[in-house]
């Protein structure tokens, strides 16, 4: 029994140490001065640049972009983030209600439609999708950044899900007293829906944090970029010129880019779970 | 307070499915109608329909002078208390209570004042701030009656809101739910299929067979004076014997029993002799012996069930009988009693149509 017990515990804590040790190398590494990085390659252990290497890359113009600096990136980011995250629960809340709630006759057809739209993930109409952005001028904006990603078949049919296993009494006591089809949406579903929409908007914020065709094809002036983006384009920066690639720089800025979908999990798990576990109704 | 009148009522669900096949129906002020009948025979969706739940196919409602065929559920003037409660989950009691008046763009202080008088009445004042999931079943139920009182609706309406209930709290609600109608003498309409409910709530009650109206009348009027075989057998508990029978021209006779005191019946069909469990009695120059099978104590009375050997029911198996005798009655298993009864009391049927002979 102990005996299994200790094997598992050490497959366990292997695979812990394989899945954490990348982020632990990028991160030891990006306490060093870029010296050392040339000389010795990575680094397992902190080193005495922390400060130094963060603090340029996070508030010092020039420190890691040319103008740009991490903390304008993070910003970016954020907003993306959010941006897609809320717009994905809005509009898939609202798909799911009049699929569900709507008799109108071309309901289940169009259920269908935008399920189907799963097969078509953003990389295969990326061209048509950045023509029609670029028709209505909204390149190089927030805008065009995140409204073609928010339309979500996974979003509506979760929230589909969700609303047909409401009782359709609630909804026949809803209507004797009185509600409006709006009333009863904001009144009863959302509030029902409540830790669903969370871990929706967990879910998604990670999804579009991590974004990253999309910006990089739509954003070419450098005060747009996300951190992911940024990432991408810190390598190509770092190795212009002469000088000594800053590999210390593009190592902070990846744990950057980590730092908030971690934190955002951990700091919802708890509601995260709950949202998918737990129906209450 | 107005009352509410069904003329010619149908409904055909987009299935196909004939639910309601011709009702009408005079409800006046004031009055509490029991909808009975057995599952699936239309109860439920014949209240919807005047809840505004269901379209109407065909027919016309109206409450007090106004038509409703084409009004909106929240414009009828109705409330209704769901099976299940159907409170809002995410409210609390005073939530739940206050919303269908809030859509009414009621003041706030009157929205107070009545969710506070309705909840003293029912007495659920001490949970006004608790959420549904905190209370229990009885207490939810009263929840859902105090959701409809606030309302002061022209109409209550009720399909099945005792059934998630325990036997002992069933009948306490039910004696409060009729205390509270005789009090707020607002026209309800009441549906159940639980026979006791029916008898005792109703002022007149309306036995649903297959979509239609099989009679309506006060409670006693059905049990004592049934008009067809489906409303003997549906009223009555224990249920009315039912003995398959023929007519000789002066006895009802099945196999080797033989019933006299009968005239003026057919002799060329099927007829079916009803005998109420309660008519029936131990009388040694009675009609018919049976052979005692089962003696079930109920306290006040005893129930009595026996086989008549010489007499066959309906599906060639040996007739059973019920009696109810009182609690001194206590036959052993296989003594033989003799019944007798007052053939006055007893109904006929033709068994074809169900239609009441006599
Ligand atoms: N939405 C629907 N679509 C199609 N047919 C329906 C629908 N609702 C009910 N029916 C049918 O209409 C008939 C009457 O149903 P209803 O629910 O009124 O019965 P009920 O008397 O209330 O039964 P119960 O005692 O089981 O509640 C049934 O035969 C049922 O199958
Ligand atoms: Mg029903």
């Amino acid at each position: 029994m102990t005996g299994s017990k200790i094997i598992t515990h050490l497959i366990l804590i292997c695979g812990a140490i394989f899945m954490t040790l990348p982020v632990w190398v990028a991160f030891a590494s990006s306490t060093h001065a870029p010296e050392t990085l040339l000389r010795e390659g990575l680094q397992i252990w902190p080193g005495g640049h922390f400060l130094e290497t963060y603090n340029e890359v996070l508030f010092v113009e020039g420190g890691v972009m040319k103008k740009v600096t991490a903390m304008q990136m993070l910003g970016n980011s954020m907003i993306l983030g959010v941006g897609f995250a809320v717009g994905k629960v809005v509009i898939s809340m609202l798909a799911a209600y009049a699929i569900v709630y709507f008799r109108f006759r071309l309901a289940v057809p169009l259920f269908w439609v935008i399920f189907l739209t799963l097969l078509l993930p953003l990389e295969v109409r990326i061209i048509p999708s950045y023509k029609v952005v670029a028709d209505l001028g909204l390149l190089d904006t927030r805008a065009g950044l995140i409204v073609p990603l928010i339309a979500s078949a996974t979003g509506t049919f979760f929230f589909r899900q969700f609303f047909r296993s409401v009782p359709d009494e609630l909804l026949e006591a809803a209507r004797l007293d009185g509600a409006t089809a709006w009333g009863f949406f904001k009144d009863i579903l959302v509030p029902l829906s409540k830790t669903m929409i969370a871990a929706i908007l967990i879910i998604m914020f990670v999804v579009g944090w991590n974004q990253y065709l999309w910006p990089l094809i739509m954003t070419t002036k450098e005060e747009n970029y996300t951190l992911v983006i940024g990432i991408k384009q810190i390598y190509q920066v770092l190795s212009e010129g002469g000088e000594l690639p800053q590999f210390q720089k593009a190592f902070a800025l990846t744990i950057l880019a980590t730092l908030p979908p971690v934190m955002v999990v951990l700091i919802f798990q708890n509601w995260f779970v709950k949202g998918l576990v737990e129906s209450e109704k | 307070m107005s009352g509410v009148k069904l003329t010619g009522v149908r409904k055909t669900y987009p299935n196909g499915a004939e639910a309601i096949r011709g009702v009408d129906m005079d409800i006046q002020s004031g009055e509490m109608i029991v909808f009975v009948g057995p599952s699936g025979c239309g109860k439920s969706t014949l209240l919807r329909m005047v809840a505004g739940l269901e379209g109407i196919s065909d027919g016309e409602i109206s409450i007090g002078d106004r038509v409703i065929n084409k009004v909106s559920p929240s414009e009828r003037d109705v409330a209704m208390v769901f099976q299940n409660y159907a409170l809002y989950p995410h409210m609390t009691v005073r939530g739940n209570m206050s919303y269908g008046l809030k859509n009414r763009k009621m003041p706030k202080a009157e929205i107070d004042a009545r969710v506070e008088e309705a909840a003293k009445m029912l007495k659920i004042d001490a949970y006004l701030d608790r959420q549904p999931n905190q209370l229990s079943g009885g207490q939810r139920q009263r929840v859902a009656m105090g959701r409809a009182i606030v309302r002061e609706p022209q109409v209550f309406l009720f399909d099945e809101p005792l059934s998630n209930l325990d036997a002992k709290l069933r009948v306490q609600m039910r004696i409060e739910i009729k205390k509270l109608q005789r009090r707020m003498n607002v026209t309800s309409i009441y549906v159940t299929h639980d026979q006791t409910e029916a008898m005792t709530l109703a002022d007149r009650l309306a036995v649903i067979n297959e979509g239609r109206v099989e009679q309506m009348g006060a409670p006693m009027e059905l049990y004592t004076n049934p008009r067809t075989l489906f409303v003997a057998s549906f009223i009555g508990a224990p249920q009315i014997n039912l003995i398959p029978v023929q007519f000789d021209g002066t006895h009802l006779v099945n196999g080797g029993l033989s019933l006299a005191g009968f005239a003026d019946l057919p002799r060329d069909t099927d007829l079916v002799l009803g005998v109420r469990p309660d008519t029936l009695s131990v009388d040694a120059g009675g009609q018919f012996s049976v052979r005692v099978d089962l003696v079930e104590q109920h306290g006040g009375e005893n129930l009595i069930y026996g086989g008549v050997t010489a007499a066959k029911d309906a599906e060639g198996e040996e007739l059973e009988i019920c009696l109810k005798a009182d609690k001194e009655m206590l036959p052993s298993i296989d003594d033989s009693l003799t019944l007798g009864f007052d053939p006055a009391t007893a109904f006929v049927f033709r068994k074809d149509t169900g239609e009441r002979l006599k």
